[in-house]
């Protein structure tokens, strides 16, 4: 059976933005090929008519959760940085991201 | 008996009685992992000092009478995707290769607080994504049964770990299957609880409105008394239930008189082994002697779970894991130009295969365009499917199956085909769709020698009717399935 699903060059770069994700040429390929057969396989959602149903993303019809806005902790500044990758005078270092 | 082999419930009574002090059992289970450990791989980190130390405060905290409940002084090896304060959690990926947490998983901090010792944390695929602890980027785990085969996955390690009589129980996370699949394959007896059952803060996020953690253990009454420790309501995990009881241990009777049982005729159709049908169907005409009365069903949708979750799955997946970016934890790439670049080399080179497979279709079918027609067609689909099961249980107070349609399958013979092993997933992943708490208990052996696991699926926040009917099986086989692996 040949795959319906051929996602282009041009989707899957969208896809390497958008996960933020590097996808080199070897990768692209594999890539291509496993969404769309994944997709090929998805399609078989379509089957069902769901017409007018409402999608469910909770199983529980819990809504807003709300508590005060009080504050219980101390300022966990050490804690926040203690696996920071690269830190500097109690903040995370990055890269330069402005000109200037 | 050696003590390994005991039930975390009699292990905790000999403590209280006093045959064993709480420095001997940690000590004893340190001794054991490090003899079995090498050949079945199911720690990533063994919390030795930590565990030595924490015994002697349990200890005293047991001696002025401090700590009453079942579990106090019981050591407890911990997915490596939940949070355990100052002991490294890396979710088995190169990502979080040094991540020490600064705080405790709620369900970790409701086992210390019931003096529960955490000794490890233990092998998992990648991120929780994966069936067989391959995806793991730092080993492989092995069956207990029989090394060349794997123990499932993702909670391969914690299964593998209390199958081989490494520790007493354990604490898995299922998203789609991963504390029952492997239970199945390793012979040991864990519990999918109801969502919202067990708080989900500390856990490392995969598939937020399918993950739970629940327990594994050698039988049900430490899965009811594990669960009834780490299960509460919590303000931190806005999903968390307030339920009304917590008291699962109370469903420990030898009872199913007049329970109504049904199985879903598609569960057993084409695709499973014989072995396994056969032996569901034995443990149904165990339950059906015990009074229960047996009927088949046909449940709707069966074939449209598993499109429905690897959709819903990689599309939490792709937005969890977006935190993975090299500035607040875990791997930074070594160079880089700008931050954009720092983002996409640490998150590359970070995730493995799996990993990056599952956040792509994520990101895919959460892409403008493809939205509608893949993830709101998915919620839209997991609604009927919900409704499905409510349909069954109004005619049934619990279901049954098989958890797997095999037995473990060997060692990297699932990877090479990654839809084929989504395949597998067709018992499970349903009933994450529909919060729904599962079982997944012993109940025979496969011609190869392997276990093979029973699956009893209730309806929401009737763990109980779960707990019941497991335990009833349990006692009517005079526990005959509980048996170690060859290692």
């Amino acid at each position: 059976m040949g795959q319906k699903h051929e996602i282009s060059d041009e989707t899957i770069e969208y896809v390497g933005i958008l996960a933020q994700l590097e996808i080199d040429d070897t990768q692209k390929e594999k890539a291509k090929k496993d969404i769309g057969e994944m997709l090929d396989y998805i399609d078989k959602l379509n089957e069902l008519d769901t017409e007018g149903l409402e999608p469910m993303t909770h199983i529980f019809p819990i809504q807003n959760v709300f508590r005060e806005d009080e504050v219980t902790n101390d300022d966990g500044k050490e804690d926040t940085l203690a696996n920071a990758p690269v830190k500097k005078d109690g903040g995370f270092k990055v890269p330069k991201t402005i000109e200037g | 008996m050696s003590l390994m082999d005991k039930t975390a419930y009699s292990v905790g009574q000999m403590i209280k009685e006093k045959q064993v002090s709480v420095t001997e059992v940690v000590e004893e289970t340190l001794k054991t992992i490090e003899e079995k450990d090498k050949q079945v791989g199911g720690f990533l980190t063994v919390a030795k000092e930590e565990a030595v130390e924490e015994a002697k405060k349990i200890q005293a905290l047991l001696e002025d009478g401090k700590l009453q409940g079942p579990l106090a002084g019981v050591p407890i090896a911990i997915k490596d995707n939940i949070n355990t304060k100052g002991i490294k959690t890396t979710c088995a990926s190169k990502i979080l290769y040094n991540f020490v947490p600064t705080f405790d998983a709620t369900a970790v901090q409701n086992l210390k607080t019931a003096g529960g010792i955490v000794v490890g944390k233990t092998n998992m695929d990648e991120f929780a994504m994966g069936s067989t602890t391959e995806t793991s980027a730092y080993k492989i785990t092995r069956n207990p049964w029989n090394l060349d085969h794997v123990p499932g996955g993702s909670s391969g390690g914690s299964c593998a770990a209390v199958a081989a009589r490494e520790v007493l129980c354990a604490l898995g996370s299922d998203t789609g299957g991963s504390i029952r699949q492997p239970s199945s394959y390793c012979g040991v007896t864990g519990i999918k609880p109801t969502y919202g059952t067990v708080s989900r803060y500390g856990l490392i996020a995969y598939g937020a409105s399918l993950d739970q953690i629940g327990p594994v253990a050698k039988d049900v009454r430490d899965c009811a008394a594990l669960l009834e420790t780490i299960a509460s309501y919590d303000k931190f995990d806005s999903t968390s239930m307030a339920r009304k009881q917590y008291d699962f241990t109370s469903a420990l009777t030898r009872d199913v008189k007049g329970l109504k049982v049904g199985i879903p005729r598609d569960y057993l159709k084409e695709g499973i082994d014989e072995d396994v049908k056969g032996a569901i169907l034995a443990a149904a005409k165990v339950l059906e002697k015990e009074g229960a009365i047996i009927e088949e069903f046909d449940l709707d949708l069966v074939d449209y779970a598993i499109p429905a979750y690897y959709v819903v799955a990689s599309a939490e997946a792709s937005s969890n894991l977006a935190r993975f970016d090299g500035v607040k934890y875990g791997y930074r790439t070594k160079e880089y130009e700008n931050l954009h670049e720092m983002y996409k080399k640490t998150r590359s080179e970070g995730f493995g295969e799996e990993v990056k497979r599952r956040i792509m279709l994520g990101s895919f079918v959460l892409s403008s365009g493809y939205y509608d027609a893949y993830y709101l067609k998915a919620l839209k689909v997991k609604r009927l499917i919900k409704e499905a099961f409510d349909k069954a249980f109004e005619k049934y107070d619990v279901l049954l199956g098989p958890v797997a349609p095999t037995t473990a399958p060997e060692i990297g013979k699932s990877l090479t085909d990654p839809l084929k092993m989504y395949l597998g997933d067709i018992y499970t992943v349903s009933i994450n769709l529909a919060g729904l708490p599962a079982m997944s208990l012993p109940c025979g052996f496969g011609k190869n020698g392997l276990p093979i696991g029973l699956q009893i699926i209730g309806n929401c926040f009737k763990e109980k009717d779960v707990i019941r009917a497991g335990y009833t099986f349990e006692q009517a086989t005079e526990e005959k399935y509980i048996q170690k692996g060859r290692v």
